[in-house]
């Protein structure tokens, strides 16, 4: 039983408490790291900079992950930018304003220590990348480019034309094989965390699954770091790549370590709308795109002509008119709400009503198309190449779909869960997106924690076990682990029921995005706990899984992630329905101000849902961490 | 739905490394021209499973052409039939009903095949290894506009940078040569002013990294023709200046040479 929950948040002003808890902090003596040995799970933005900077400091590093190089992680799909508070523009950005517009922007669900310790350490993140030559946009006299990005008043997004996330991940990457090349980190490609191992109440090592001998075997340390990114395919249908997963999280919430907030779901409004009932995935079109495009549809149901013959009077240019301020750059989860009033109005566009229009030809006529194709080209181009759609001359058609989860792993100030050794980075963890994260704060936020949080931070668990061994891999913990791994593999091929691990999938999916999606309420969440857990029954029972498990087997891979989002899932609907108010993408339509807007209850929910597995999927216990705001002041959000 | 498609796909299988392979003919309906191609094996293996079969093995992740994970040969191309397009692209619309595809994995000495269409490529891995970085420890860098970097070398630098490493490069050339992943690397770093410190040790490291895995370039230019991000040969013949000027400069910095 866990007791209250402690943010360890050190005190003193907002501006000072990371400097002074850096001063405070532990220190291992330089001669010292190469004595402790550490995890990390995952290879995208956060655990491969985490790697690589433990790495450099002389740390013993083993890095996991589950694809054939760390550079393919999903953090290479990132398009839009990076947030830094360099105030390069002199448009009277600051780090305060980084920090008063995170936590805005996150609803109030977030706190303000973690998000103002981002705040500050974007600056030296820009610096960082720009140094391993990220190719970052210019001006012609050489300087870096900015732009304004998901409704932010100030321009300090940084991008690499509409490849960001790929080209931060790739001077990660590169950072990470240094410290390969340099013996400082052992790389483990095709290998995946299949549990933790908890020993005398800390995290020691975990148990890895080889993907192509199929060798389960447990790997141990001093700590064991998650980054091991979101669980945005709980939806099937996301913008996450095909293998993402919540396994190595929920694995290790089974262990004991708290889940926060697994109701929050960022619905990304700019995706392309699925075509057919065989779509595996979503495509994302980047928000960068709502800087130019205007959205609208038809007013009439019943429209049958082409976008371009549609006069501007019967158009809807719905986000122009109901939030004049901010127009088309309002935050995600109004954009997509709106989107979804609309399409379920029946105005949808498209052959099957399932989208909204996203027009160029304003900004053509404005700029040129030569422009626009300077701008946006490579994702004009992965447009048609999806659609057969030319977006210069048509307009695009999006919709939107699951992208990135706010939610995860509960951990303090210095990004440990409660369970003592297990640290959680970048997506994988709750701490600063609150409700709702803004554009271009998911590649900060991995960067943050992974370069110049995490290193830190567990110098300070790590030095009080100077002369400790880590736990011996012939330890009794170890084989345990390892025998339930290898004996809940050996079940699911067993079972060899009728159906194949994607249509239990699909299925679950379905009930997911219909009862918890863009809108909740109490009915369809009391529906959602019941027909998951009749459906994962079915699953257990009727799943087919071929092959062995002694090669590679990606069903097998898939069977035991899908089991996971079952059981995910049903915590995600029991979370919603115990938050009876709306904040961020949690829109209970119980609660709405007036005019339809998410209305928070600040008195009864300005607190972090941190739930304990409780040793069955329905007998989940709740814990609560109070959030308090000193430093912005609780307001409605409005972008009239 | 209209204009649904009927495919003959003969598709390699091969249960691992050491073991032989063979084509297996498979016969899919119902293909919509929406589809990628890898959601028609989606379609493809579901089918597989359900007559108790085993479904093929195929690489692929991010399913929007930027993780480099997969990659087949579709009818003998790296990538299938659409230029400038990872095989996770690629759409059904490519196609015409009744044609025959014959997908088989990357063919190069150095990607064993590790079953049916997955292939190993950690060989490219131990290219970026040997000096595919610029050493800037964290923490230690200045401000990100100390050097300014002229935008046609950011822009020039960038092109180079988009490679994704898919290997296509390398199972398109009739050499397998790595030639067009390993100077994208090289002059990614080499072109901007942050680079120039490692310059000459990184182009003579990873060249010769390279040589150790892959064959020779004799000018086919296939490379760039199967490359999904279309970066420019001009980038294999910067390398192969800076390599014989990195064989003189590398010495002199030993000092063994004035």
């Amino acid at each position: 039983m866990i007791g209250e929950l402690r943010s360890r948040t050190p005190d003193g002003p907002i501006d000072e408490k990371w400097e002074s808890h850096k001063f405070n902090m532990k220190l291992v003596n330089p001669a010292n790291k190469r004595k402790f040995e550490i995890i990390v799970v995952g290879t995208g933005l956060a655990g491969a900079s985490a790697a690589a900077t433990l790495g450099e400091l002389g740390y013993k590093v083993k890095a996991f992950t589950y694809h054939d190089s760390p550079r393919r992680a999903h953090s290479i799909a990132a398009q839009g930018g990076i947030n830094g508070a360099k105030n390069y523009q002199n448009d009277g950005d600051s780090v305060h304003r980084l920090f008063y517009d995170t936590v805005k922007g996150g609803d109030y669900r977030s706190r303000e220590s973690n998000v103002h310790r981002l705040a500050e350490v974007s600056l030296n993140i820009i610096d960082q990348c720009v140094g391993q030559g990220v190719p970052f946009a210019r001006e012609y006299g050489g300087l870096l480019d900015n732009r304004s990005f998901g409704g932010a008043q100030v321009s300090r997004t940084f991008y690499a034309r509409g490849q960001t996330g790929q080209q931060l991940l790739l001077g990660a990457y590169s950072a990470l094989m240094r410290q390969v090349s340099a013996g400082t980190v052992e790389l483990h490609t095709r290998s995946e965390m299949l549990d933790l191992i908890v020993h005398e109440g800390t995290a020691q090592g975990i148990v890895v699954r080889d993907l192509i001998t199929g060798d389960i075997r447990s790997h141990t340390a001093h700590a064991v770091v998650l980054a091991t990114g979101g669980y945005g395919n709980v939806y099937y249908l996301s913008t996450n790549a095909m293998m993402c997963n919540v396994t190595a999280g929920w694995r290790a919430h089974r262990r004991g370590a708290l889940f926060a907030n697994p109701c929050y779901t960022q619905i990304h409004p700019t995706c392309i709308p699925a075509s057919d009932e065989f779509q595996s995935k979503l495509t994302l079109m980047s928000e960068s795109l709502r800087n130019d495009g205007r959205i609208w549809v038809p007013r009439e149901h019943d429209e049958v002509r082409s976008a371009s013959d549609v006069p501007n009077i019967d158009r809807y240019y719905y986000l122009e008119e109901k939030y004049p301020s901010f127009g088309n750059l309002v935050p995600r989860d109004v954009a997509s709400r709106n989107a979804k009033t609309v399409v379920d109005q029946g105005l949808g566009v498209g052959d099957l009503k399932n989208g909204v229009y996203l027009d160029f030809a304003d900004a053509i006529a404005r700029d040129g198309e030569d422009s626009i194709r300077e701008r946006y080209g490579n994702l004009f181009q992965m447009y048609e190449r999806i659609t057969g759609e030319d977006p210069y001359k048509t307009p695009m058609r999006i919709y939107p779909a699951t992208h990135y989860t706010m939610g995860g792993m509960w951990v303090d100030y210095e990004l440990m869960s409660n369970v003592p050794g297990l640290f959680v980075v970048g997506e994988a963890n709750f701490s600063d997106h609150g409700a709702n994260r803004l554009g271009a704060s998911a590649l900060m936020q991995g960067l943050a924690d992974g370069y110049f949080v995490l290193p830190y931070t567990i110098g300070n668990y790590l030095a009080p076990l100077l002369g400790q061994d880590p736990l011996s891999e012939n330890d009794a913990t170890c084989g345990n682990v390892v025998n339930e791994v290898a004996e809940r593999t050996q079940k699911w091929l067993s079972i060899n029921g009728t159906r194949s691990v994607d249509w239990f999938h699909r299925e679950l999916g379905k009930l997911v995005w219909n009862y918890i999606g863009m809108e909740r309420d109490k009915n369809g969440l009391e529906k959602a706990l019941s027909e998951i857990p009749a459906l994962r029954e079915e699953f257990q029972k009727d799943v087919r899984v071929l092959g062995s498990g002694d090669s590679l087997n990606s069903s097998l891979e898939k069977v035991g992630r899908v089991a996971d989002f079952f059981e995910l899932a049903e915590l995600k609907a029991r979370d919603a329905l115990e938050r009876e108010e709306s904040c961020g993408g949690h829109f209970r339509t119980e609660s709405q101000t007036p005019e339809g807007e998410a209305l928070r209850d600040d008195e009864n929910f300005a607190h972090v849902a941190a739930w304990e597995w409780g040793g069955s999927s329905d007998t989940s216990i709740l814990h609560k961490e109070e959030l308090e705001f000193e430093h912005v002041p609780l307001t409605q959000r409005s972008y009239k | 739905m209209e204009n649904t498609m009927t495919l003959t796909l003969k598709v390699w299988r091969q249960n691992g490394p050491t073991e032989t392979g063979r084509f297996e003919t498979y016969k899919v309906d119902d293909i919509s021209p929406d589809m990628s191609f890898l959601e028609m094996f989606d379609v493809l293996n579901e089918s597989l499973i359900n007559s108790g079969e085993e479904p093929i093995e195929v690489a692929s992740d991010c399913r929007e052409g930027i993780c480099g994970t997969c990659g087949c040969m579709i009818n003998g191309r790296a990538h299938g039939p659409e230029k400038a397009t990872a095989t996770c692209q690629l759409h059904m619309r490519k196609f015409k009903d009744g044609d025959t595809i014959v997908v088989e994995p990357w063919q190069a000495a150095s990607f064993p095949v590790i079953k049916d269409l997955v292939v190993d490529r950690s060989p490219l891995d131990r290219i970026i290894e040997a000096g595919g970085y610029i050493t800037v420890p964290t923490g230690s860098a200045p401000d990100a506009n100390l050097i300014p970097v002229p935008k046609d070398a950011a822009d020039t630098a960038f092109d180079a940078a988009a490679c994704i490493g898919c290997g296509a490069c390398v199972a398109a050339c009739p050499n397998s040569a790595a030639q067009l992943f390993t100077s994208a690397k090289v002059q990614h770093l080499n072109l901007l002013p942050q680079g120039q410190a490692e310059r000459w040790s990184r182009t003579e490291d990873m060249v010769e990294t390279m040589e150790e895995y892959f064959g020779s370039c004799t000018n086919h230019g296939e490379c760039h023709e199967a490359c999904p991000k279309e970066i420019p040969l001009d980038f294999i013949a910067y390398t192969n200046r800076d390599y014989v000027k990195s064989k003189r400069k590398n010495r002199k910095l030993l000092g063994q040479i004035s």
